[in-house]
């Protein structure tokens, strides 16, 4: 399908169709998208067809040709990744389709739309890489999603795509479908595979449980999210020459992109990377059409909940991963959230942190007790009970959990140098630094608003709940 | 600056720590090494017993290994060469505060009514770092002030710091996943799963490792502060494990024991029975008075001189018609004592064995193995007896962990699933009586079942004793209800086929392996004998060294009729007994934590005994009991004090040459016994008949928790004895038409008992187990002198 | 209330069968258990640690970690409302309030008729269609009040049959045919799969 129809397209929910070219959601068009006999009437499987023709290390090669970067968050280049595995076996494929990063939107489109066009892509993947069997681990909270992907494999095994003898060939690979239950923290790609052992979902140390080397079982083990492995189809049919023709040099294709907040046409929109700026991103008629009401824009998160904020400032950063990096902050998962004039900063950062305070798995203490320890005090504050000092404990809570200056973005008019991303941490995983990104980014930008709330905090209620038993 | 300068080892790898530039041993933990080098770094979740997760965060250091400094929790580092560490660094420093304060943002601060107020890390590391005011002035976390999560554990999940010390402990050590990390986040707490128990044999090491007051112990909750406590380091003497131990009292009453880490031995843990026996020291109805009989046969109380004469008269008569059972409850020292006075007066009817171990030749005849040996990776282990999880606990978590972890492959060759079960490559559960056979016939290659064990697991036996691998058999007595002939020729068999094999004694009770080195051994046949012979009116007299036969020995009817027909009995003991009832002379000794002396393990590693306390009433130490009574039967043994009977053990006692039996205490390991031993097992031969028309065959064997004389006497485990109950395999169950939990009566031509039944899965068809000892109910009525029993269970009433 | 029915068992060891090692069925079993009751009970959990042989310590310590299983009954129908930083700024926080009013509970809680629970649950991945919220993990989009109002309505005459109870997901399952399995890998179970090594150069 090569008309654009610049508009949303009803069946896939907030799915835009614009101009631009379209590698995974190629199909989004059609309402049965989903279908075996869609995905077949439209090239579904001749990727796997055109890599088993190919011998399993110049698939790998390809991969590593195109530079695909990771869609889940870190944007590391699937080729490389998939290149630290040690020759040991059995090596399994675990795929991250655990999509729960605030503002993140896109997987759960992958898997709705287009299950056989993901289940290609894991079996083209399994092949490169001789992996003995994919679990196909999908959130919980999506029973759309697993209906889709498991009458998908359903479909594919009994037509042969998938199992014993793939395509009659002497390949033979399982993809075993498997349902989260809950937990954000899960999307971390070592808790998923605790997740996917039975266990509680909490992340390992990496070192020394990377998981290429020491991952499911503490087998071998390659994560990939549902939006990487999705792109291999089209990579394999049309080659990494083509692939590069997209995007950037850098960052060579498109990327699926959720816009949420206050634009005029929020929705999901599939982008060449590292060629849209983030302001053609939220003003042109392409893509969201300007802020709502014409109101001026007051910050946004560029890559999910876990982001540092941008401002105004930052909207002719490209965004391409190490350009945003190096402004202080990440693209993260494609999550965009816009913010108008007319947000509470205060609000805004408490609801941020409060989820991750919330999803805290609480393995480690400084993420544990200090990520629910700022949510009480950003609550406090917004209750009318802060006091003076509370900001600065804020900060050095945050600095507990994120030693050092926090990743932020520059100021020019302040005279403020950015702090690039990734910030240090003393946790386990990155979670509990990302509960410190709203607060530093609020705080540095609009202290005044939080200064604000405290000044008309009455001196009664400025006494805390628990003074009496906080001394020690 | 407190590194200290080290002479290097021989590979080691260079680092720099502070600015120091030193080495660490390849492969070495970085916080060890720190340890190691005197450089401590605080930590909470850290235990170098378990493995390290990395999770309380109180252990980050910045650790720069050529691409710039980065904190990393030492406790997860390997160091690698030319890494440079900083403990003191700014960025260390003030991530080590910010995560104490964290942990004591929601800590409830209840030091003065905590256990574990004076000897907490996080409150010790809160005086030494901590910045004295809270900024929290929140809302602190609330739970339920302590819950039991099992008999002998209390929980405070509002004092816990969630660093998984417990909760790995149960899991990668004991292997009993009870207690587990439930709910998430900031709500994340410590529990069970409702009405299912922390019951492991091992809960009391939780107590011990939890870094804050979470955790207590139901036996020294609220008994003492830390600092009115002295302590001294002693050995654990309820088996034969030797699991070391630190001993603590207040005001001269034992009140606490804490495992001690030893590399040879128990790695610091304990089994509850060896953590919490220390209360029967201290029992209300301990022995304190000599006592011997008036005219009328009541019991008086006697100056010792007197009953020390009268016990003398007794071992003076005709030396053959003595008998002197017992013995390991005693220390070295007094077991040598005790064997030097049998030996001047001649007397030969001795056995420190109450009928319920085997032939000492197990010890004295066969290559003597190390725990070290039989944990060591890449060996097999084959297990002939019992299950060590009830016998034998904390030789069971070094077994554990060497399966678990160390791959070292195990051969059950038992009557029913042991607690190791799980992780044996081959099982051989015979039926009693056949241990032999099915032995036997793993070299032959079976085509079809030996003793109900498939050809296959035989098959795999064969292949795992053929590759080469060390061999060691752990030998122990598994049944009660069969000869122990049976095991003997059993090992014989083995012996047969892995000539090299060693053997480690499972023989569990107490320092029955000095016993058996000082000579308190049968010169022919054991304590059945004796007691036989007593009864034919052979024997008239019968001294007991800390035995009691009327309970402990199997054939319950034997030991009645024997003391029926002798005419005098002399008992040295620390409690009052079914046997001490029934003697004429009662001397009273002192008790496990009241004395010194030395033990000496299943392996004849040699520890101290220490006191702590002093003896109640008039109970003095065997020893002195030893010297006098012999004095009193004109025997001088020259000996005044401990020191002269130990030099007296070095000059004579070839296995004790070379060893300072002063010089025990401070060495964790503890030397082992000189001399090894060549094989010179016989196989007994043994002729088992085959099942009988009652259809079943007794098994009867021990539980940690049974009605033994100290548990009997401890508060807090007297009412975990196991209750009685007869169990089949759960297709028996429906064979015999029989739901489980009816009443059913077990018995032969010669009794039958009745009890309630149930099913077991880890016992094989044809099989019918009874625990020995069970609380209120005697397995022994069952037991004769045949080679094996058979049994029937009826429905008792309709 | 219970264990694995007769058939859920037989769906249970199929599940096991799906992965190298047992405890992995942990999550899927812990749904089908509340798929079979509208919950997790406890006699179910001690169920399903006896079939994927781990102590029931051990399934809580799972079972308590995951925000999607409810260890006490909740409604006939489940309503997620989504409050995270995307919707609260399209007014996810007014809609709350809003259906917390109408129901007449708070987050957590359960109308008397034992029909709905509310929660108050973070991003569900639909942020452009802000507010939105999940009737049993069905999603529903760019709510405003009267929306609500009328979902609920729906609710309760029946109109939405498209929605079964909680506990219930994906209604369609993930069956391998015997003669379609490629055979799973246990990790003691070294080797590199024969089609692989045979189409790999040779090392140079």
């Amino acid at each position: 399908m090569s008309t654009h129809t610049n508009d949303y397209v009803p069946h896939a929910p907030g799915y835009v169709d614009n101009e631009g070219p379209k590698v995974v959601t190629s199909r989004f068009p059609y309402e049965d998208s989903f279908t075996m006999e869609r995905s077949l009437a439209t090239g579904g499987y001749e990727g796997l067809k055109a890599a088993l023709a190919k011998s399993p290390a110049e698939v790998a090669q390809e991969v590593k040709d195109a530079v695909v970067l990771g869609r889940g968050g870190a944007g590391f280049p699937a080729g490389i990744k998939w290149g630290f595995m040690p020759n040991i076996w059995p090596r399994y494929l675990v795929v991250n389709g655990d999509e729960s990063e605030p503002g993140t939107y896109k997987d759960r489109l992958l898997m709705e739309r287009d299950p056989h066009q993901l289940i290609e892509g894991c079996m083209i993947a399994c092949y490169a890489l001789g992996l003995n069997q994919c679990f196909l681990y999908v959130r919980g909270e999506m029973p759309l999603a697993h209906e889709r992907i498991a009458t998908a494999l359903n479909d594919a095994y009994a037509a042969g795509y998938v199992g014993k003898n793939v395509m009659d060939t002497d390949v033979s690979i399982d993809i075993v479908l498997h349902w989260g239950a809950g937990a954000y923290i899960v999307g971390e790609e070592t808790a998923l595979i605790e997740s996917l052992e039975g266990n509680r979902g909490q992340p390992r140390l990496k070192p020394p449980y990377f998981p290429a080397a020491k991952g499911l079982y503490y087998q071998p083990t390659i994560v990939n999210n549902v939006e990487t492995l999705a792109n291999l189809p089209w990579l394999m049919v049309n080659g990494a020459e083509a692939y590069k023709q997209m995007g950037s040099e850098a960052s060579p294709g498109t990327r699926m992109l959720a816009v949420s907040g206050h634009v005029k046409r929020p929705g999901v929109y599939e982008v060449e990377q590292g060629v849209v700026s983030f302001r053609e991103l939220f003003y042109d008629d392409n893509f969201c059409g300007g802020i709502r009401d014409d109101n001026e824009l007051k910050m946004f998160i560029p890559g999910g909940g876990s982001a540092p904020w941008f401002f105004e400032d930052q909207l002719d950063v490209p965004m391409e991963g190490r350009t945003v990096g190096a402004a202080g902050s990440m693209l993260g998962s494609g999550a965009l959230v816009v913010m108008d004039e007319t947000t509470d900063a205060v609000k805004a950062c408490l609801r941020v942190v409060r989820f991750f305070a919330r999803e805290s798995c609480g393995k480690c203490t400084p993420c544990r007790e200090g990520t629910s320890w700022e949510e009480k005090v950003l609550q406090r504050i917004l209750d009318g009970h802060g006091r003076p000092e509370d900001i600065d404990l804020l900060l050095e809570i945050g600095s507990n959990i994120s030693p050092g200056t926090y990743p932020v973005a520059a100021f020019g008019d302040e005279g403020l140098e950015a702090v690039p991303f990734p910030p240090k941490q003393t946790t386990i995983c990155p979670l509990g630094p990302s509960s410190v990104a709203p607060i530093t980014s609020a705080i540095r930008r609009f202290r005044d608003e939080f200064e604000a709330k405290i000044d008309a905090s009455s001196d009664d209620a400025a006494e805390p709940v628990g003074a009496a038993a906080g001394g020690h | 600056m407190t590194a200290t300068e080290e002479t290097p080892t021989t590979t080691g790898v260079p680092f720099t720590l502070n600015g120091v530039e030193l080495e660490a041993h390849e492969g070495e933990n970085l916080i060890d090494a720190c340890d190691r080098l005197g450089v401590h770094i605080p930590r909470f979740c850290y235990h170098p017993r378990m493995t390290p997760v990395g999770m309380c965060r109180m252990c980050l250091v910045e650790i720069d290994t050529g691409r710039g400094p980065a904190l990393q929790p030492s406790c997860m580092m390997t160091v690698s060469p030319n890494m440079v560490v900083n403990t003191e660094s700014e960025a260390t420093v003030k991530a080590q505060d910010g995560v104490l304060e964290l942990l004591l943002i929601n800590h409830p601060l209840d030091c003065p009514v905590c256990d574990k107020g004076g000897e907490c890390p996080l409150q010790d590391n809160a005086y030494a770092f901590g910045p004295g005011e809270s900024r929290f002035v929140e809302e602190k976390r609330h739970y339920e002030k302590p819950i039991p999560i099992s008999d002998l554990v209390y929980l405070d999940r509002e004092r816990c710091i969630l660093c998984d010390r417990c909760t790995r402990f149960a899991d990668e050590v004991a292997g009993d996943p009870l207690i587990h990390f439930v709910d998430r986040g900031a709500q994340t707490q410590v529990n069970t799963f409702p009405d299912h128990p922390f019951s492991s044999y091992f809960s009391g090491n939780t107590v011990q490792i939890c870094p804050v007051g979470a955790l207590t112990a139901k036996p020294y909750r609220f008994k003492a502060r830390p600092w009115d406590l002295t302590g001294v380091e002693s050995t654990a003497a309820v088996d034969s494990t030797g699991a070391r131990v630190a001993v603590q009292s207040s005001q001269n009453r034992l009140v606490r024991v804490l495992g001690v880490d030893s590399d040879a031995v128990n790695w610091g843990w304990l089994s509850d029975k060896e953590r919490f026996i220390h209360e029967a020291t201290d029992a209300e109805d301990r022995l304190t008075d000599p006592l011997t009989r008036d005219a009328n046969g009541e019991f008086v109380v006697r100056r010792w001189v007197d009953a020390n004469r009268a016990a003398g008269e007794a071992l003076s008569g005709d030396a053959d018609r003595i008998g002197v059972i017992g013995g390991a409850r005693l220390p070295l020292e007094a077991q040598f004592l005790w064997a030097r006075l049998l030996e001047a007066k001649g007397i030969t009817n001795v056995d420190a064995q109450l009928g319920d171990g085997l032939d000492p030749a197990i010890v004295s005849g066969a290559p003597r193995a190390t725990i070290e040996r039989a944990c060591n990776p890449g060996g097999v282990v084959v297990l002939l007896g019992a299950d060590p999880k009830e016998e034998l606990p904390s030789l069971f978590l070094r077994l554990r962990h060497a399966v678990a972890e160390d791959g070292v492959k195990l051969i059950e060759l038992t009557p029913r699933a042991s607690g190791l079960s799980s992780y044996a490559k081959a099982r051989l559960h015979a039926l009693p009586g056949t241990a032999a056979e099915v032995a036997a016939a793993i070299s032959t290659g079976a085509s079809a079942a030996v003793g109900g064990v498939d050809a296959a697991e035989l098959a795999k036996a064969a292949e795992l004793l053929g590759s080469g691998a060390p061999v060691t058999v752990l030998v122990g007595r598994a049944n009660l209800a069969e000869s122990p002939d049976v095991t003997v020729a059993a090992l014989s068999a083995l012996h047969d086929l892995v000539p090299d094999l060693a053997v480690l004694s499972g023989l569990r009770r107490g320092n029955v392996h000095g016993a058996i080195e000082m000579g308190l051994t049968p010169n022919a046949d054991g304590t059945e004998a004796i007691l036989t012979a007593a009864v034919d009116g052979r024997i008239d007299t019968l001294v007991l060294l800390g035995a009691d036969p009327m309970a402990d020995v199997p054939n319950r009817d034997l030991a009645e009729a024997a003391f029926a027909a002798v005419s005098t009995v002399v008992s040295v003991d620390t409690f009052n007994t079914a046997s001490t009832a029934r003697a004429d002379v009662v001397l009273p000794a002192a008790a496990w934590g009241e004395v010194d002396g030395t033990f000496c393990n299943l392996e004849g590693r040699l520890s101290p005994l220490a006191a702590k306390v002093t003896a109640p009433g008039q109970a003095r130490a065997d020893w002195i009991i030893a010297a006098e009574v012999a004095a009193a039967a004109g025997v001088d043994l020259e000996v005044t004090t401990l020191g002269e009977t130990r030099a007296r053990m070095s000059a004579e006692v070839d296995a004790l040459a070379g060893i300072d039996l002063d010089a025990l205490e401070g060495e964790a390991d503890g030397p082992l016994l000189a001399g090894d031993h060549a094989w010179s097992l016989s196989a007994p031969s043994v002729s088992v008949p085959p099942v009988d028309g009652y259809g079943l065959r007794l098994l009867v064997d021990r539980t940690l928790w049974d009605e033994g004389t100290m548990v009997h006497h401890a508060p807090s485990l007297a009412h975990l004895a196991t209750t009685a109950s007869v169990s089949v395999a759960p297709g028996v169950l429906d064979r015999l038409g029989v739901a489980a939990g009816d009443t059913v009566s077990v018995g032969h031509a010669n009794g039958s008992i009745e009890l309630p039944i149930k099913a077991d899965g880890r016992l094989p068809e044809g099989v019918a187990r009874v625990p020995y000892r069970a609380n209120g109910f005697d397995a022994g009525a069952l037991i004769g002198d045949g080679p094996v029993v058979d049994v029937r269970i009826d429905r008792v009433g309709s | 209330m219970s264990r694995l029915n007769p058939a859920n068992v037989t769906l249970a060891h199929e599940i096991i069968s799906h992965y190298p090692k047992k405890k992995s069925a942990l999550i899927p079993l812990l749904h089908l258990a509340q798929e079979q009751d509208g919950y997790v009970a406890d006699d179910a959990m001690e169920h399903i640690a006896e079939l994927v042989e781990v102590t029931p310590a051990e399934v809580l310590g799972t079972c308590s970690f995951y925000e999607m299983f409810k260890r006490h009954p909740v409604g006939t129908y489940m309503i997620n409302v989504c409050t995270n930083i995307a919707c609260q700024l399209m007014g996810g926080e007014e809609l709350l309030h809003h259906a917390e009013e109408t129901l007449g509970i708070r987050p957590g809680g359960t109308t008397d008729d034992g029909l709905f629970t509310l929660e108050d649950v973070e991003c569900i991945a639909a942020c452009t269609e802000a507010p939105c919220l999940q009737v049993n993990y069905r999603h529903e989009y760019r709510l405003s009040t009267d929306d609500f109002d009328a979902l609920v309505a729906d609710l309760r005459s029946g109109k939405r049959s498209d929605i079964p109870a909680h506990g219930t997901l994906g209604t369609v399952r993930q069956h391998i045919p015997a003669d379609r399995r490629a055979g799973i890998r246990h990790p003691d179970d070294e080797g590199t799969p024969a089609w692989f090594a045979s189409r790999q150069p040779a090392e140079s």
